[in-house]
């Protein structure tokens, strides 16, 4: 359950609207059920004050958002960030890719973001409302009469349950208190693709991948893919591709992400979160991430605005190609 | 009406398996249904929506269209076609059965599209009736029963048996193919079930969802709305919502060069993508609130327009679960219609 509440950031959105700080707010927006939040643009009072909305299901990062609006927009945005959501945008800063003198960001405490689709998989069809008490989630559902009870911790995101930080790295104004970067758990899963071999590791992907869709919501979504055109996309680029035609291109274009944003990808989590098809896309990018920490000691994207990071860097400690060819095993 | 005990169901399943696929939705490793071919140990999902709609068996999301060969200055066109077996499509939600509707009056009208047309014959569709449904349908909104499934044939489930009932001259052919494991019965059972199926959609959130702003002749007073600005403003353009969209039709064609020959094929394309109906002009959506606008206005203004008032939406709530920003076809329809938060 978050600490900090609804009407206090709705205050302070509208305190900043009207002190003339900024001209816009980026939030959430409440939608048909407890869940389902949209990101929107505020601009008025009352708007703010009737649809605003702050809950455990507003898992969105805006990051990527401010690389457009920092363009559009003639004034200041307000923008609310999670711990997490400071990292991508301190990397989109480091890239030049926003305009940080038209945010305004107000760092938030997160305790963590629902995934609804694990709410689902416990209470079943049929959500009417979702009623959440200090460690506990309640679902009133059409099919039961009594409310089915769950531990938050069990329907946490992924990501949130191996959180790798509740420190802002970047913001103008902090509400709540200040959080450190936290020990995860979050490259234990690799670490078990690692130990498969070859084949069953292939299979694992193979499984996974053949699921997908090619909507790009991994790559739209994603505050490390901001290609104002993605070569995919373009028909003059010689490799464009709408749908995969065979199983080796159907896994190119997940790899090939992964490549591209090695370095950059700041572990935010939502591409597995926005993906239609529940395919655990950050793996591929935590091992990218676990092994630039091996070969080149830890690194965290977006942690410092304007760092080096390890691939487009050389220090005399690098380690030689040869290394990586070895599996890495230095 | 035949009845099938539901500890029949697999030797159902086998002696159909025996004389052509069966697809049915199977419960995956992602813990969402999948529709997958019938094999021993695969067991029909009770989840109410397969994760993709039943669209790809008539319009996959790629289809080889027709390869060449050349040879010096002979060249060979080669026929890539090769569905031309029967198959069941076994458990199909009365939402995605009315989908092939919509889907027919676009690919089997002049010039019919042979590879829909084949797909489609060859295809016999048994539905099943929805017991539990989720807070996102809306099938009612457009005069869809979950309780009276169509296709060839429609079927009940209930705690111990599965009731079919014939549609189709398909449908009594295939209702022989299951005449050993099943017995004659009358139709009490069912029509208790579809009273409480009435009852539950009575009860659904969604169930008073007006679309009367929208339909045939909307098009002046919607296209030019203010409102579509705000509604796009955080769309991500990906082309979730109309992959997974069982109305969504439209595609790409396209070629490759094999390294033997060249391969046509065509794959789904996506309205929201910014390559989208590309010409040599260019493209005639620039931005992604026009392209987010042809979405909705196709399927609730063009569509209807062209084909009887018929919308082109079956309220299967899947854009609603699976859209990344939570933006979707009702939130859509009530604001524009000036219902928002209600």
């Amino acid at each position: 359950m978050q600490t900090i509440t609804r009407d206090a950031l709705v205050d302070k959105a509208v305190s900043l609207l009207e002190n003339g700080t900024v001209t816009s707010v980026l939030g959430w927006r409440g939608g048909e059920f407890d869940y389902d939040i949209t990101p929107s643009s505020f601009t008025t009072e009352e708007d703010i004050r009737k649809n605003f909305v702050w809950n455990d299901f507003c898992g969105a990062n805006f990051s990527k958002y401010l690389v457009s609006k920092t363009k559009e927009n003639e004034g200041k945005i307000l923008v609310f960030l999670k711990p997490c959501d400071t990292y991508s945008l301190n990397q989109l800063l480091t890239e030049h890719r926003v305009d940080r003198q038209k945010v305004y960001g107000v760092g938030i405490p997160c305790q963590g973001m629902i995934d609804i689709h694990k709410v689902k998989q416990i209470a079943g069809e049929g959500i009417s409302k979702i009623h959440i008490k200090e460690e506990t989630l309640e679902v009133t559902s059409l099919y039961e009469e009594n409310p089915i009870s769950m531990a938050l911790q069990e329907v946490l995101a992924e990501r949130c349950v191996n959180c790798k930080s509740k420190k802002h790295v970047v913001c103008d104004e902090q509400m709540g208190d200040a959080g450190e970067a936290l020990e995860s758990a979050r490259f234990d899963e690799v670490e078990k693709l690692e130990k498969m071999t070859p084949e069953e590791r292939f299979a694992f992907w193979q499984d996974q991948l053949s699921r997908c869709i090619r909507c790009n919501a991994c790559r739209d979504v994603c505050p490390a893919c901001t290609c104002e055109k993605c070569v995919f996309d373009n028909p003059a680029s010689g490799v464009e591709n709408k749908a995969a035609a065979n199983s080796f291109e159907e896994k190119m274009f997940h790899i090939i992400r992964a490549f591209h944003v090695a370095g950059r990808c700041t572990d935010c989590g939502e591409c597995s979160r926005v993906c239609p098809q529940n395919i655990p896309l950050h793996l591929l990018n935590r091992k990218f991430i676990k092994d630039i920490n091996q070969f080149y000691g830890e690194y965290q994207a977006g942690e410092t605005e304007g760092s080096r990071a390890p691939l487009v860097d050389y220090t005399e400690d690098d380690g030689e190609p040869g290394d990586m060819f070895d599996g890495g095993d230095r | 009406m035949r009845k099938c005990s539901l500890e029949k169901i697999e030797a159902l399943f086998e002696g159909l398996a025996k004389e052509m696929p069966v697809y049915l939705p199977v419960d995956g490793s992602d813990g969402e249904a999948h529709f997958t071919q019938w094999e021993k140990g695969k067991a029909w999902s009770s989840a109410l929506n397969t994760q993709r709609s039943a669209k790809d068996f008539f319009f996959p999301q790629t289809e080889d269209l027709v390869a060449f060969k050349t040879e010096g200055k002979k060249i060979e066109i080669i026929d890539v076609r090769s569905e031309k077996e029967d198959y069941v499509i076994f458990g199909v939600r009365p939402c995605d059965v009315k989908s092939f509707e919509i889907l027919d009056r676009v690919f089997l009208a002049e010039p019919v599209d042979s590879y829909y047309k084949s797909r489609r014959e060859h295809g016999i569709v048994v539905s099943v009736a929805c017991t539990r449904p989720a807070e996102t349908c809306f099938c009612s909104a457009f005069a869809i029963d979950a309780g009276e499934p169509m296709g060839d044939v429609s079927a009940w489930r209930t705690e111990d048996a599965v009731f079919f009932r014939s549609n189709t001259p398909k449908g009594d052919a295939f209702m022989k193919k299951i005449e050993a494991v099943t017995e004659e019965c009358d139709d009490a059972e069912v029509q208790a079930q579809k009273e409480k199926i009435k009852k539950i959609l009575e009860k659904l959130p969604l169930a008073k969802l007006d679309i009367s702003s929208f339909g045939a002749g909307k098009t002046k007073e919607l296209f030019d709305s203010p409102l579509w600005k705000d509604l796009s403003e955080t769309c991500l353009g990906c082309g979730t919502c109309t992959f997974v969209c069982p109305t969504c039709q439209c595609y790409d064609i396209k070629e490759y060069d094999t390294g033997h020959g060249i391969v046509r094929f065509r794959c789904w394309d996506s309205c929201m993508y910014s390559d989208f109906t590309k010409m040599a002009h260019g493209n005639p959506r620039l931005t992604q609130m026009e392209r987010f606008r042809q979405r909705f206005m196709h399927k609730l203004v063009y569509y209807p327009e062209n084909n009887d008032g018929l919308f082109s939406c079956v309220g299967c709530g899947r854009c609603l679960a699976k859209c990344p920003i939570s933006m979707n076809i009702v939130k859509v329809m009530k604001t524009m219609g000036g219902k928002e938060n209600e």
